[in-house]
């Protein structure tokens, strides 16, 4: 399950800390790219930089409005990495269902040997 | 069958080197404990439907080793190991666990027992320390869901028979 070791994947898009702020500030809906610096507190061309990479997998959508260039988060190119988790987390959730058989048996024979309720 | 399912696993990455782990189970933690922690329960559970647990040895004292071997159905066998590093019976074990596929990357587990009500919050936290690692493990266990794919592939050709 190689993946490319390149920025235009979702996964290594966000795999870089400054960028998964952008999208966490982005969560609560669009912001110009001032705004962005400003929480950053990184330099212009930094952000710039970042958002271009979350651009080109499209984890970010730009519109201009004005003077202003405004960025917003959208799910769809994120959901390669939410697929990802979810195949770990079924593999876990398969192993807790035979888990839950094993203390079904263990709890029928703490109570058998115990008092019959 | 009188089994009740306390709903599915939830797996989080709290931060890029971490995994976080999470599931209730209707039992007392003491019982999730001796599950989590005797060989031969161990071997019922830890193959989540891909295969047969070969080994499981538990030397539950610090310092001690365990490791696990699974054969999957497809043939091919993982491997897990580590030692303990802290022991709280009943409520809580540290251990680390080299994936022997990739043993570079040593991970620390915490697994936390945790009871109310007669029911059992289990968390495991496994802290790696790479973000590489941490994503490599993760799709160990996605080769184990295409596995587990081709297992149900394999049902459906049996019960057509």
């Amino acid at each position: 399950m190689a993946r490319a070791a390149t920025t235009a994947d979702a996964f290594n898009a966000v795999a870089e800390p400054r960028r998964r702020q952008i999208l966490d500030a982005l969560s609560g809906g669009e912001r110009p790219v001032n705004d962005l610096v400003r929480l950053l507190g990184l330099a212009q061309p930094q952000v710039s930089k970042h958002l271009r990479v979350l651009r080109e997998v499209g984890a970010v959508d730009v519109r201009n409005e004005g003077r202003q260039r405004l960025y917003r988060l959208n799910g769809h190119a994120l959901k390669p990495i939410h697929d990802w988790v979810k195949n770990y987390e079924r593999s876990w959730s398969e192993r807790f269902e035979q888990l839950d058989v094993v203390l079904d048996e263990l709890k029928q024979k703490e109570e058998g040997d115990g008092s019959d309720e | 069958m009188a089994v009740t399912s306390s709903g599915t696993a939830t797996v989080t990455l709290p931060t890029d080197e971490q995994i976080l782990i999470t599931r209730e189970f209707d039992a007392p933690r003491h019982l999730v404990y001796e599950a989590w922690t005797t060989p031969e329960l161990v071997k019922r559970w830890w193959n989540a439907k891909r295969g047969e647990v070969t080994v499981a040895e538990i030397d539950l004292r610090v310092g001690g080793a365990w490791r696990y071997v699974m054969v999957a159905d497809g043939g091919f066998e993982v491997g897990f190991h580590g030692e303990y590093r802290e022991i709280v019976p009943n409520e809580r074990i540290v251990a680390t666990e080299v994936y022997e596929g990739m043993p570079d990357g040593e991970a620390l587990n915490t697994v936390t027992f945790a009871e109310a009500d007669g029911r059992t919050t289990l968390t495991i936290l496994v802290q790696h320390t790479s973000k590489e690692h941490r994503d490599g493990h993760i799709e160990s266990g996605m080769e184990a869901g295409m596995q587990d794919a081709m297992d149900l592939l394999e049902e459906v050709a049996i019960s057509l028979r």
